[in-house]
């Protein structure tokens, strides 16, 4: 039963910074129907800037919460101008281009940042230290539930809070959802598309940055490479509960984070990433819309 | 030559579609006779776009039958077969062709091009036929080419051959659609709505078209149309829909009187 | 007076009037400058701005340099000078060239509306490119370059010559990929799986039978065949992005099995491959001397087992394009593109969508299963680290930056993509970065890739009456490929 409950909480982990990734992909492909390979490495070099801010002002004196929340604010911003400047040059030019398009050059956008980061730092693995500071009612039960799984979940549900918000009360999320639904229609009746997108982009990015930090200070260890592989999956997340869906990205990013700890655990380790992959193929030829997306009928 | 068979090539019997909780076909009775022109009339919405689905194999019928009778050749029985639940590209093969709405060529191929792969289910030629060329293939390939050509020059498009569906103008684009069904060489043509888009003079030119095509094809054609003068002037019988339900059928001076109609299209008094 | 206008000594002048190359007959000289350096002006502040942008973005990633052994900061000031200039000149050819593409596109877009009232429009953006691929000297010319590569074993450095094979078993590749990708317009990013697929079914046949290179050839070719058809069944239905990333998981799938599974060894490997037998002859022992006598351009550390693979690959390249090029050019290959261009019309016309699909699919794999089997015998020793999503993404680079559904275009892709970084290696550790920015930039400015595929031209002799007229109009290349 142990077992059981430790599987479930490393689950329950991985869920958590799943959904916070795979809801910017969501909210990308639903405004421009897009999949946006760079996200991964926004993530990534999310990460990386938490990495290097914590350094920096950790030398500069800051300590526990105020390191930690500035350090993710840091981390937010860069994500976000990243993020910004990515759709600036790959997307934006190729908005009227064919399906293929702008997905190469999203691969491509991919490739080079995954290589950027690599030069300019380094190939090699870093260190990252748990930022995040003792929360003194855990104390006894830390083989039970950490610290940081802890604030993994506490801020992956405000998080989600705070965009439901924004979508569902915010004149901004109202042009996002118009423009996810008919863009020319939105367009005609005065919405700024450039701007909508911007804004989901940027949003986006914003969470994936704090996806980045707590899956440093979770793992402690941080390298180039993690954008691609945790950006593959929190995708199938995404198209697991309905892409375009910003709940189903939720639950898709839920079951995937269960499912992968659950075959770890149970069958084989080595197969864990396999998982991702199977129950994306399954989803899509079972039910193609997702968990929570409808069956799309095409006008003849 | 007997003349016992009813000489319809296509009949639809009961037909009915329904999406979920919307009816969108109700019990719908039609039938297109030998060698005419048959059109389907009706406000917009009245279900007659989703009943030549029904007829192409896009939508299975929810209930209802659709059949299908490829006129006899002499001395031949008149076989009627069954197009429910069959996939549009097996539909084609039998003999019955359809232009879109919206255009639907093959924008980035050239004329010629988009008018030999209407001609593909009338080839033979496969994936050895393809790697090896061997003679056979080659003649098929060449008379097809040939063929495809002199139907292209015979309905005007000769000069256009190499240029790229996309470029063409918007009638053209038309008639090129049309000739490519013609090169499945049909029993019956579906048209739907093939004037929209079209000025006064194209319009006068795609009646001509019509008339042309029946004439020489020798095939049947349905067309869902909105312009009445083409309507008119060009059908045989017609067929009017409303809220997915045929409310009249007859000869277009009869269309022209009946109340229902009028009603349909202006509303009551 | 209009709002645009300014006054000037010698009259209004504003944008309508004054700006272009044109110029101003007469009055407005000031004004034409005044617009002039308005512009620059707009210019300069664009890219200065975009340069500060930059510096700021790079800030952390580039200035502060995280040294991984101590966890201490470099600090590398100086690199924000090479960032900020950079920066400046690369986003003013960015917004120049931006400018120009949709300038041209535009142009385009009226020339075919008024090509449109005359009727004659003939293929997608032409350049120089295009033309001195598609010239009269091209049958020629390509036979001239065919000699010289054949020729490359007999004097070539032993490197000179894996490069080649190299090149060419990507060239098989991304000509298998083009029938699925570039004709067909089914995207599959996970082509690497049927790669690997041929590739162990060799090394696996070879390390526990013994069975040799040319038995497993085909077999190999088979095994990624029913491999091709086995994920075109279930995939068949989805639409582009959708298949995109289902074929992606595809590939990952095979390659996390490969690690994984008992049998194949796992990151271990399969080594020891043998390569290809000629007439069971020890090429090296027994017949490298006698060649040698010969010839004695050859160059002595020349692995006569190599030359010969070059010799098979090269062969097979030439096979792969006379087949690749019929069958796009028969009723299947209109059927692919009838597919590509639109699915729901494609069917109108009589073609079965899946039949078509799953052959697609599957053809395209039979020639990865083969290229596979070469690739295992040229490097001996194979490990799924050789098959990742990366070697997907090459390949339909390949494709896509050479030429969707264009046979020279591949090829052209294939030797920019393997052979040049192979002798630019001063570069090689910006290799992976040029490639992706690259990728960005062709689809950019050039989406159909560096050679556009021209369609087929048919020229029509005018029928004679008679007999003769049946034989009607002979379908002629004219610029074809």
């Amino acid at each position: 039963m142990e077992y059981f409950r430790d599987l479930f909480i490393s689950g329950l982990t991985k869920g958590s910074i799943y959904a916070l990734i795979a809801l910017g992909y969501t909210m990308v492909y639903g405004i421009i129907a897009l999949i946006n390979f760079a996200h991964g490495e926004i993530y990534m070099i999310g990460a990386f800037t938490a990495l290097i801010a914590s350094l920096i002002l950790g030398q500069l004196g800051l300590a526990g919460w105020g390191l930690f929340l500035s350090v993710g604010l840091v981390a937010v911003l860069y994500s976000a101008m990243y993020g910004w400047t990515v759709e600036k040059i790959a997307y934006k030019p190729l908005r009227h281009a064919s399906r293929l398009a702008p997905l190469i050059s999203a691969i491509g956008m991919s490739i080079f940042l995954q290589n950027y980061v690599q030069l300019v730092q380094t190939p090699n693995f870093f260190t990252f230290p748990n930022l995040v500071p003792e929360i003194s009612f855990l104390e006894g039960s830390t083989d039970v539930v950490n610290k940081t799984q802890l604030i993994i979940w506490l801020t992956t549900a405000a998080l989600m809070a705070v965009l439901t918000f924004i979508i569902k009360c915010t004149r901004m999320g109202m042009a996002m959802r118009a423009v996810a639904q008919d863009k020319d229609m939105a367009r005609l009746t005065g919405v700024n598309i450039d701007r909508v997108i911007s804004t989901t982009f940027v949003l986006g990015s914003s969470l994936a940055a704090v996806g980045g930090l707590l899956i440093g200070c979770y793992m402690q260890q941080i390298d180039f490479y993690i954008g691609f592989l945790a950006g593959m999956k929190a995708f199938t997340a995404a198209v697991l509960g309905g892409i375009g869906s910003i709940p189903g990205a939720v639950l898709g990013a839920m079951v995937l984070g269960f499912a992968e700890s659950f075959a770890a655990g149970y069958i084989s380790s080595d197969y864990e990433d396999v998982v991702a992959f199977v129950l994306l193929i399954l989803i899509l030829i079972v039910r193609p819309g997702g968990l929570m997306g409808e069956t799309q009928t095409q006008k003849v | 030559m007997t003349a016992t068979h009813s000489s319809f090539i296509i009949e639809a019997r009961g037909v009915t579609m329904v999406f979920g909780g919307l009816v969108a076909l109700d019990s719908v009775d039609f039938k297109v006779e030998e060698d005419s022109i048959t059109a389907l009339i009706g406000p917009n919405g009245a279900g007659k776009t989703t009943f030549f689905n029904c007829l192409t194999g896009i939508y299975t019928p929810t209930r209802g039958e659709v059949m299908f009778q490829a006129p006899a050749k002499p001395g031949g029985r008149d076989r009627a077969r069954s197009l429910k639940g069959l996939s549009p590209d097996k539909i084609t093969s039998l003999g019955v062709a359809r232009t879109f709405q919206n255009i639907r060529l093959f924008n980035n191929l050239t004329v010629l091009e988009n008018v030999l792969i209407g001609c593909h289910c009338r080839m033979k030629a496969g994936v050895f036929g393809a790697l090896f060329r061997d003679k056979k293939t080659r003649a098929e390939e060449r008379d097809m080419a040939d063929f495809s050509y002199r139907l292209l020059d015979s309905y005007g498009l000769g000069a256009v051959v190499n240029d790229l569906a996309k470029n063409l103008p918007y009638g053209a684009q038309r008639r090129l659609e049309i000739v490519r069904a013609l090169a499945t060489r049909p029993a019956l043509l579906l048209l739907d709505e093939p004037a929209a888009g079209l000025n006064i003079g194209e319009t006068r030119e795609l009646e001509d078209l019509i008339r042309l095509v029946r004439a020489r094809e020798k095939l049947s054609i349905l067309l869902i149309e909105h312009d009445m003068t083409l309507v008119m002037s060009v059908s045989e019988k017609l067929y009017v829909m409303e809220y997915g339900r045929v409310i009249a059928e007859g000869s277009p001076g009869e269309i022209k009187t009946n109340p229902e109609v009028i009603k349909a299209y202006l509303g009551e008094e | 007076m209009a709002p645009d206008t300014i006054k000037t000594p010698l009259g209004p002048a504003g944008p309508e009037t004054c700006s272009g190359a044109g110029g101003c007959p007469g009055k407005s000289l000031i004004a034409e400058n005044l617009t002039r350096l308005c512009f620059w002006a707009r210019e300069l502040k664009a890219s200065f701005l975009a340069a500060l942008w930059l510096c700021l973005l790079t800030l952390p990633m580039v200035v502060f340099k995280i040294n991984p052994n101590d966890g201490s900061i470099v600090y590398r000031w100086i690199l924000l000078l090479y960032v900020s200039a950079g920066g400046f000149i690369l986003s003013a050819l960015w917004r120049l060239m931006l400018a120009r593409r949709d300038r041209v596109r535009y142009k385009r877009a009226e020339a075919e509306l008024g090509a449109a009232e005359s009727g004659s429009g003939r293929g997608p953006e032409r350049t120089w490119v295009d033309v001195a691929v598609n010239s009269r000297y091209r049958k020629p010319a390509v036979g001239l370059v065919l000699l010289v590569v054949a020729s490359v074993p007999f004097w070539g450095a032993p490197y000179t010559v894996n490069i080649l094979i190299t090149a060419l078993i990507y060239i098989t590749l991304g000509l298998g990929l083009n029938i699925v990708v570039g004709v067909s317009g089914l995207l599959n990013l996970g082509y690497v799986a049927f790669y690997a697929i041929g590739a162990y079914t060799y090394a696996l046949l070879n390390y526990y039978f013994g069975l040799g290179f040319w038995l497993c050839l085909p077999l190999s070719a088979l095994s990624a065949t029913v491999l091709g058809l086995l994920l075109g069944f279930p995939v068949l239905r989805l639409r582009g992005d959708y298949l995109a990333i289902v074929t992606l998981g595809f590939g990952e799938i095979v390659r996390l099995v490969l690690t994984n599974m008992a049998v194949t060894r796992g990151p271990r490997g399969i080594g020891n491959i043998s390569p290809p037998g000629f007439f069971g002859l020890d090429l090296n022992g027994s017949v490298k001397p006698v060649l040698m006598e010969w010839w004695p351009y050859l160059d002595p550390r020349l692995d006569l087992n190599k030359a010969f693979l070059f010799f098979i690959i090269l062969g097979l390249v030439t096979l792969t394009i006379v087949a690749v090029f019929r069958l796009e050019n028969s009723r299947l290959g209109r059927a692919w593109l009838a597919l590509r261009e639109d699915e729901i019309a494609c069917q109108a016309m009589g073609i079965d969508r899946t039949r078509a699909k799953l052959t697609a699919f599957a053809l395209g794999a039979t020639w990865a299963g083969m290229a596979g089997a070469v690739f295992a015998s040229q490097v001996t020793f194979i490990n799924p680290t050789s098959f990742t999503f990366m070697q997907s993404v090459m390949i339909l680079s390949i494709v896509v930056l050479g030429g969707m559904g264009s046979i020279p275009g591949v090829i052209i892709g294939a030797v920019v993509l393997i052979v040049l970084p192979e002798y630019l290696r001063v570069f090689a550790e910006y290799r992976m970065l040029l490639f992706g920015a690259a990728m960005v930039l062709m689809m950019v400015f050039r989406p159909g890739g560096l050679i556009q595929s021209a369609r087929q031209i048919y020229v029509y002799e005018p029928a004679r009456t008679g007999p003769a007229a049946d034989r009607g109009g002979e379908a002629l290349k004219g610029e074809g490929r």
